[in-house]
């Protein structure tokens, strides 16, 4: 592509669309042109709020990510990005995108972009250049940025250094309680949201839910039981924190550390929106009291930069290598001569096996 | 490093509601190793103007199987060339009688299929129209 860098940038930085969405093909083709955008739009990210929205396929969550972007353009007048996410065939290499079906409501409004990613051959959930797809759209001034992740199982939880608020839908009738006590998906919850709540067996879900929050948040509460005032205390080890009283003006997002809240919503009808643009709100509140936001900030740019880091560092010693030699180390692993792990110091070192033994 | 994969976006403008057509044809560019777009039903011109824009598609397949292709070829081959898409090339499959298909092919539409066609040959002219 013979476009320079330079009108490109300025162009996006101008609000240009059509340049907006050829940058984001350029930065998703890894083109050296995108890069070079990518660098020079830099200094204009770090504004927008990104809003990751992960779950298990078919809880809804573009439908949820509809109504989430109605909700900002109608009632907060701000610009919504949204990437979505869905998986490339692990074969072809080729993709259905199917997540636009779900927000039709959002077309002919100029203060919104939606674009379909395919996974290209990542597992965690987002695709290799979503987070550089969030800054393209911070900088290019969308206020929310809203990351749908491929129908998400257990441990596909990328989104969580990505996003400054996760958060994860659930619906009815997806598995039963040991599901939300297993290590993963859940835990990276900033918000939970039972999506098709007019469904049967949504108490259920909820008090599975609930149930698991307790197990890992333990805080000391006061129950009413039986006309009695009960005290339970929290297990030795958890951090001392002052009791919550049931009816006591505190709410959960006073409190030092974050409770995920549970919103339960029926998507494709608008019920229960404004409850989770409110979660999405406080917890955005929260990270700005507490300096988490900075710190996520930070965790998520120094990993960006170690990958960044790795790649280089590769890339140089590739470049720097004979082919034969690596080739003859590669033979001697594969001829279990060589353990991997001698064959990097053999590599690096450029010294024999006998020595390093 | 850098590789290109070929975009569609696959899109029912018009009233009809059958869309076997168009999940048979997306489900076989998938296979070909391209990233398919899909939109949903009943989309007017501009909606599908718009998608083509934010997703920076490469080609636009329309399934129109009401016969009001007439109209609706040409309106979204006008919006693609004044959002500056002017490259992106446009396939129509469906019901158009063959007296139409001299028409539309001036208007800029690239291939016309209609029943019976196969996949194979659509992913073929695909992938020789992005030569």
């Amino acid at each position: 592509m013979s476009v320079m860098s330079k009108p490109i940038t300025n162009s996006v930085l101008e609000g240009n669309r059509l340049a907006l969405a050829r940058l984001l093909t350029q930065v998703e083709n890894h083109s050296p042109e995108g890069r070079a955008a990518l660098a020079e739009l830099f200094p204009h990210t770090g504004k927008a709020h990104l809003i990751g929205v992960t779950g298990a396929p078919g809880t809804g969550k573009s439908s949820l990510v509809n109504q989430l972007a109605l909700h900002y353009r109608k009632t907060e007048n701000k610009k919504v990005a949204i990437i979505a996410v869905d998986p490339s065939s692990p074969f072809t290499g080729g993709a259905v995108l199917g997540d636009r079906v779900r927000m039709r409501d959002l077309s002919g409004d100029d203060g919104v972009f939606i674009r379909s990613m395919a996974s290209r051959g990542s597992v965690g959930g987002i695709a290799q250049t979503t987070a550089a797809f969030a800054q393209i759209f911070d900088a290019a001034g969308y206020e929310i940025v809203i990351i749908e992740t491929v129908g998400a199982g257990q441990s596909e939880v990328d989104i969580a250094r990505l996003a400054h608020t996760t958060i994860v839908v659930e619906a009815p009738g997806l598995g039963d309680d040991i599901q939300a006590i297993k290590a993963g998906i859940l835990e990276i919850a900033d918000v939970l949201v039972i999506n098709k709540a007019d469904r049967p067996g949504v108490e259920h879900t909820e008090r599975a839910l609930c149930s698991t929050l307790a197990l890992a948040h333990p805080i000391p509460r006061v129950y009413r039981h039986h006309g009695q005032t009960m005290t339970v205390m929290v297990p030795a080890g958890a951090k001392n924190l002052p009791a919550l009283e049931p009816d006591s003006s505190a709410t959960r997002s006073d409190m030092v550390i974050w409770i995920p809240p549970i919103n339960k919503t029926v998507a494709t009808e608008g019920k229960g929106i404004a409850d989770v643009a409110e979660s999405i709100a406080k917890h955005a509140e929260h990270l700005h009291v507490t300096g988490d936001w900075a710190s996520r900030d930070r965790a998520r740019l120094r990993s960006e930069l170690e990958a960044a880091l790795e790649a280089a560092l590769m890339s140089r010693f590739f470049a720097n290598i004979q082919n034969e030699k690596y080739n003859d180390v590669v033979e001697q692993v594969v001829g279990r001569t060589l353990s991997p792990h001698e064959a990097v110091r053999k590599l690096l070192n450029g010294s024999s096996k006998q020595e390093n033994v | 490093m850098s590789e290109h994969k070929i975009r569609v976006l696959v899109a029912k403008p018009g009233l009809d509601g059958h869309d076997r057509g168009a999940k048979v044809v997306a489900r076989a560019l998938r296979d070909a190793g391209m990233e398919v777009i899909y939109t949903g039903l009943r989309q007017t011109p501009e909606m599908i103007a718009e998608a083509a824009l934010q997703e920076d598609v490469d080609v636009v397949g329309l399934s129109i199987l009401s016969g009001a292709h007439m109209a609706l070829a040409p309106r979204i081959v006008e919006l693609l060339k004044a959002n500056g898409q002017d490259k992106v090339k446009v396939f129509i499959g469906g019901i158009v009688p063959d007296e139409d298909m001299p028409r539309l092919k001036e208007m800029g539409i690239t291939g016309i299929y209609g029943p019976g066609a196969s996949t194979e040959d659509i992913v073929k002219d695909i992938l020789e129209a992005m030569k």
